[in-house]
């Protein structure tokens, strides 16, 4: 069974890759939709059969490298924290397979694209089922291959291009520190896969590693260089720019690689490493605070972007924060949770708004768009189970996982979750805001798209139709799926992730330490900080409702009051002017001197265009030699004898 | 001297059918006037393939006659065979070129036949009169073949500078030869070994310097080459095909055989000559060749440094190393050859063409041409796993073994210099615009050597393929140690 579920999605990619050519859009479409539907049932089976039976088992798939001390099989180690992956990947992953054969019908790669999703998905699956930490890497960078794929899908446009090139190497920062965390992990128990590292961690707790000239806490310096790996993946503060940029990708793409599943693979390790982090308090607090950070930056930026995805992607961002702050005070449950439920919920957020850019005929600046709600109805009630999730209204998905973080915060002990439990309610403050700003920009007020849609990057919508329209059924129905599970999903398994069935439905996936009570502890927060998630999301419902229903001049004013706070946060904090003076800027001047210097001067100079002058100039003389006059060849020849003879009288015989 | 018994002539019997064969043809041709051309060329071949057969059917064992002075080994076999081959194939891609140009005298097959009796009694010689003897043959055949286009000054000039350059060489050969009688009293290469073992008189090497300068002038080694490239461009193509060719062989297989039976006690004299004269055909070889525009002058210098690989074998002084000499030869002989059937076939309407550029485009206009001779051009190249590849692979490693190690190096660099002019030819020939017309179709000849090279250089590519090679010139090699 769990063959099938990795494998199906690689049998889709092969077959859509290698002979989409041959068998046509359609039944590449057909075969991988189905094939990762098969694989999605099957994951509901196995996470019943783990999570509430006893399912959990190891199945060795073959020896992928032995050499020396180092033996790494290729295995799937499913156990809950697995399943729940498995059912996050497979069923967000078919939705958006069966959305994309509605959203991309008009693409004529859609072979390739399809094969791209499906690639995706086996490497999210390899990455999820790893047994070792060099199969989640193989599976990390396989997600990473598919991401830079999908992102520059239109490879026609320079800006994706740019973007997929961005991505890939500001993933390479955060992969670099991964690698040095396995290597280090590697070192110290003499094994990578997790059953040779988990049961020893006590063991080496008073070990210290020599690093960068500095004594280190071993596992605190081997956690932090795996959530380095994590913060690239996941997008954090610092090495979060690609992840706006990323949506220069297909809708579904973002939908699914930027929101649902790949960015949430930081989380997913340090939860699968929770009982290293446990033993490593320092890197505990460094995760809460980046993730603090996170959620409270990308808000901001997120209350003034234009573009829709952007909104949805900075939103993204401030939610992997969140996630963060629950893994740093040790909340790996309530991280988890987040992370499922917000699967979900964003999910269903990118496949509405890409139902919006669907019926807009391509157009993603909300400036240009406006009272949508009577045109596509479904859409925009849709959007609106998406948008409560998000913000936390009560019964939603987002409302149990998120509160629950902010909740774990406060009851923390672990330094820095106080400012993280700060962050996060002014973050709530601003999620709420930004959601409702971007749902009544959309679908409330005047239509403002007379004379726009058919924006420049149009893909050849022919009709001229400029009235938006809704989206055939095949977008709509994953859309209607993903809402029941955004309502469902909270309180139906709210007991099982943080509740009282937390050591039955784990049971022991996610570690704990002994002096680890945040879970008893976080149900027993004061009355006003269980309040205040939801007084900040009524909060910022009516701040949004003031601005942009009652009072549509007033973020005008507000801009032209403050324009350096709004320019500051319009421009994403400056990061990406700071990252090209700091990085791009002395790296493209480094390259040029090594190229012009260094290859063209030094290396061609006295390499080969030296030698081979060098050779032109002996060349020349010896040419020269031959005069054509016999009594120089006579010359030459007794000289030669000459030459030889005194050879033997001077230098002797031996 | 008593009168030799008739089957004491017996080893020498090949050269006696090519002498007696000239004789005759001269006798037909002195009668019948030039229209017997066609025919004394068509006997000349017909002789040679006769003498081919009966040095091949001699079988294995050292036969020696004329009281030493002509010996027949596996050694002298071997070179014989190749010398055969090697005037057989320039005869017979040359015919249709010297009649087109006018000049297919009755003269040139006879004379051509002469030079080869000389050098088969070259490659045959057991003392210093035989070699003289030979050498002297084969050069007076080939001044008069150097100038056979008398009405041509460039031709003419050609047959001049070789024979004043010739005679000086011939001067310094005797000058030698009688320094080494004077000091060892004897003429018998034996007997100069005999006499030289152990501590070698100044004198004596005085001598071999001198003899080594004469024989490295037959075979255009480094100083004694600046006739090569001016006689090559000088003379008629088919002349340069066949100096290119089976003078080489004889000569090379003259100097190993001086080398090794006459001076076995003080190899390591006269390997400091053979070293030098190595590096410095090597080298020259490579960098004067990048200069030419001429494809005859580039076979020239190629050839030259293709006679200083062959020696680096030689300087190893083994039977290794005389077994990497053979092979190298072997390989050198037939990849020339298949090169000049092709520049003899250079013509355009208006005549024929020596330039490099005049390639240009032949991969569009004559591709099975250019391919052919791109294999010849990579081999020539030494580019693996073409045969002449193998060949320098042989000789390298036989002077490795030796522990000549700076010899191989400057060898190995010596031929990635020298690559690239053969392989510009390549280039010349697949990727720049076509220069002009096609041009005119081959003659039969030149198809038959054109293309037997290149699926010789193909089949030696094969494993396994090279060791009836191998074989061949081990047992040559070994019969002179």
């Amino acid at each position: 069974m769990y063959h099938a579920i990795v494998f199906l999605p690689l049998a889709g990619f092969l077959i859509a890759g290698l002979a989409g050519r041959f068998i046509g859009a359609r039944a590449s479409e057909v075969i991988t939709t189905s094939g990762l539907f098969v694989s999605c049932a099957l994951s509901w089976i196995a996470f019943f059969d783990v999570a509430f039976g006893d399912g959990a088992t190891r199945v060795t798939v073959a020896n992928w490298i032995i050499s020396g001390d180092l033996a790494v099989d290729w295995a799937f180690r499913i156990d809950t924290l697995t399943a729940v992956m498995l059912i996050v990947v497979t069923t967000v992953s078919s939705l958006v397979h069966l959305y994309s054969i509605g959203y991309m019908h008009e693409d004529p790669s859609r072979p390739r694209f399809f094969a791209y999703l499906s690639l995706f998905t086996f490497a999210m699956l390899m990455l999820v089922t790893a047994d070792n930490l060099v199969q989640m890497f193989f599976g990390w960078e396989g997600v990473g291959l598919a991401s830079y794929l999908l992102i520059g899908f239109w490879y026609e446009k320079p800006s994706a291009n740019a973007a997929a090139i961005k991505a890939f190497v500001v993933n390479r920062v955060g992969d670099f520190g991964f690698l040095l965390g396995i290597f280090l992990l590697f070192v110290l128990f003499g094994a990578v896969t997790f059953d040779g590292i988990f049961p020893r961690v006590a063991e080496f707790n008073e070990a210290t590693f020599r690093f960068l000239g500095h004594e280190w806490h071993a596992l605190t310096l081997a956690c932090l260089l795996l959530f380095m790996g994590a913060m690239g993946k996941s997008a954090q503060f610092l090495l979060h720019t690609w992840l706006p940029d990323a949506m220069e990708g297909p809708t579904p793409v973002s939908a699914l690689i930027h929101a649902a599943t790949m960015v949430t693979a930081g989380v997913f390790m340090v939860a699968r490493m929770s009982p290293v982090f446990e033993y490593a308090p320092t890197a505990l607090s460094v995760v809460t605070v980046i993730g603090g950070i996170t959620a409270f930056f990308a808000a901001t930026v997120g209350l003034v972007q234009n573009d829709i995805k952007r909104v949805i992607a900075y939103s993204t961002c401030s939610q992997l924060g969140y996630m963060f702050v629950a893994l740093g005070v040790g909340a790996y449950g309530a991280g988890v949770f987040h992370l499922f439920t917000h699967a979900f919920f964003k999910a269903l957020l990118f496949l509405g708004a890409g139902s919006v850019i669907h019926a807009m005929h391509h157009e993603q600046d909300m400036r240009h768009m406006g009272g949508l709600r009577k045109h596509i109805p479904f859409t925009a009630a849709m959007m609106t189970i998406g948008t409560l999730a998000l913000t936390g209204f009560p019964f939603t998905a987002g409302y149990f996982s998120k509160d629950a973080i902010i909740e774990a915060a406060y009851a923390s002990h672990t330094p820095g979750a106080n400012f993280a439990f700060i962050a996060t309610v002014i973050a709530a403050l601003f999620t709420s805001f930004y959601s409702w700003r971007l749902y009544f920009l959309t679908f409330e007020g005047k239509p403002r798209w007379a004379g726009h849609g058919h924006g420049h990057d149009d893909h050849g919508h022919g009709h001229g139709d400029h009235t938006p329209h809704e989206s055939p059924l095949v977008m709509l129905i994953p859309l209607a799926v993903l809402a029941i599970g955004v309502v469902v999903a909270g309180f139906a398994f709210k007991e099982a992730f943080i509740g009282h069935d937390y050591d039955n439905f784990w049971k022991g996936a996610l570690f704990t330490g002994a002096n680890n009570h945040i879970l008893h502890e976080m149900h027993e927060v004061p009355g006003w900080v269980v309040a205040s998630p939801f007084v900040m999301m009524v909060l910022g419902f009516l701040i949004a409702l003031w601005f942009y229903v009652l009072n549509p001049r007033m973020p005008a004013a507000l801009a032209a009051q403050q324009p350096l706070l709004y320019r500051f946060l319009l421009n994403k904090w400056y990061f990406d002017e700071l990252y090209d003076f700091l990085f791009v800027r002395p790296a493209m001047w480094l390259g040029r001197v090594f190229w012009k210097k260094g290859d063209g001067w030094l290396i061609d100079g006295f390499g080969p265009d030296g030698v081979s002058a060098r050779v032109v100039d002996v060349t020349n003389r010896v040419v020269r030699l031959q005069t054509g006059y016999v009594f120089h060849y006579a010359f030459a020849m007794l000289v030669g004898v000459a030459a030889l003879v005194t050879w033997y009288l001077i230098g002797g015989t031996h | 001297m008593a009168a030799v018994p008739m089957f004491a002539l017996a080893p020498a019997l090949p050269e006696i059918v090519l002498a007696a064969s000239a004789l005759l043809l001269v006798l037909i041709g002195a009668l019948r006037g030039e229209r017997a051309a066609g025919l004394i060329e068509a006997l000349t071949f017909v002789a040679l393939l006769v003498a081919g057969f009966l040095v091949v059917t001699q079988g294995g064992e050292r036969l020696e006659t004329f009281g030493g002075s002509f010996v027949v080994d596996a050694f002298a076999r071997f070179a014989k065979v190749m010398t055969l081959v090697g005037s057989a194939a320039a005869l017979l891609m040359s015919g249709d070129f010297l009649r087109r140009a006018g000049i297919n005298r009755f003269e040139y097959p006879i004379l051509i036949l002469l030079a080869t009796v000389g050098m088969m009694m070259m490659i045959s010689a057991g003392d210093l009169i035989a070699l003289y003897l030979g050498l002297e043959l084969q050069s007076l055949a080939l001044y008069v073949v150097a100038a056979i286009d008398r009405d041509n000054a460039r031709s003419s000039e050609a047959g001049l500078k070789y024979f004043v350059l010739g005679a000086l060489s011939s001067g310094m050969l005797l000058y030698g030869a009688s320094l080494i009688y004077g000091f060892t009293g004897t003429v018998s290469f034996a007997g100069i070994a005999q006499a030289l073992q152990g501590e070698g008189h100044a004198g004596a090497i005085f001598g071999l310097v001198f003899i080594a300068a004469g024989l490295a002038f037959k075979i255009s080694a480094v100083p004694f080459h600046m006739w090569t490239p001016d006689v090559y461009e000088g003379a008629p193509t088919p002349v340069a095909a066949f100096f290119a060719a089976a003078p080489k062989m004889a000569a090379m297989a003259l100097l190993v055989r001086v080398f090794i039976t006459a001076f076995p006690g003080i190899v390591d004299q006269w390997r400091q000559i053979i070293v030098f004269v190595a590096i410095a055909s090597m080298a020259l070889g490579s960098f004067a060749a990048i200069g030419q525009r001429n494809i005859k002058r580039l076979m020239a210098y190629s050839s030259i440094g293709h006679m200083g690989y062959a020696l680096v074998g030689l300087a190893a002084g083994t039977a290794e190393g005389v077994q990497s000499v053979l092979v190298y030869m072997a390989i050198y002989l037939v990849m020339t050859l298949g090169t000049f059937a092709f520049i003899l076939s250079m013509r355009r309407e208006e005549g024929p063409v020596e330039g490099i550029d005049d390639l240009a485009g032949l991969a569009r206009t004559q591709p099975y041409a250019a391919y052919g001779l791109t294999i010849l051009f990579f081999s020539l190249a030494g580019i693996p796993p073409l045969a002449g590849f193998l060949a320098k692979w042989y000789v390298f490693a036989a002077a490795v073994e030796a522990k000549l190690y700076t010899l191989a190096v400057i060898g190995v660099l010596a031929s990635v210099i020298g690559a690239y002019y053969y392989i510009r030819v390549v280039k010349i020939m697949h990727f720049d615009d076509p220069a002009g017309a096609a041009f005119t179709p081959m003659s039969a000849g030149q198809k038959v050597v054109f293309a037997l090279a290149s699926i010789v250089i193909l089949i030696l590519m094969l494993p396994g393929a090279p060791a009836p090679l191998n074989g061949a010139a081990l047992a040559a090699a070994r019969s002179l140690f």
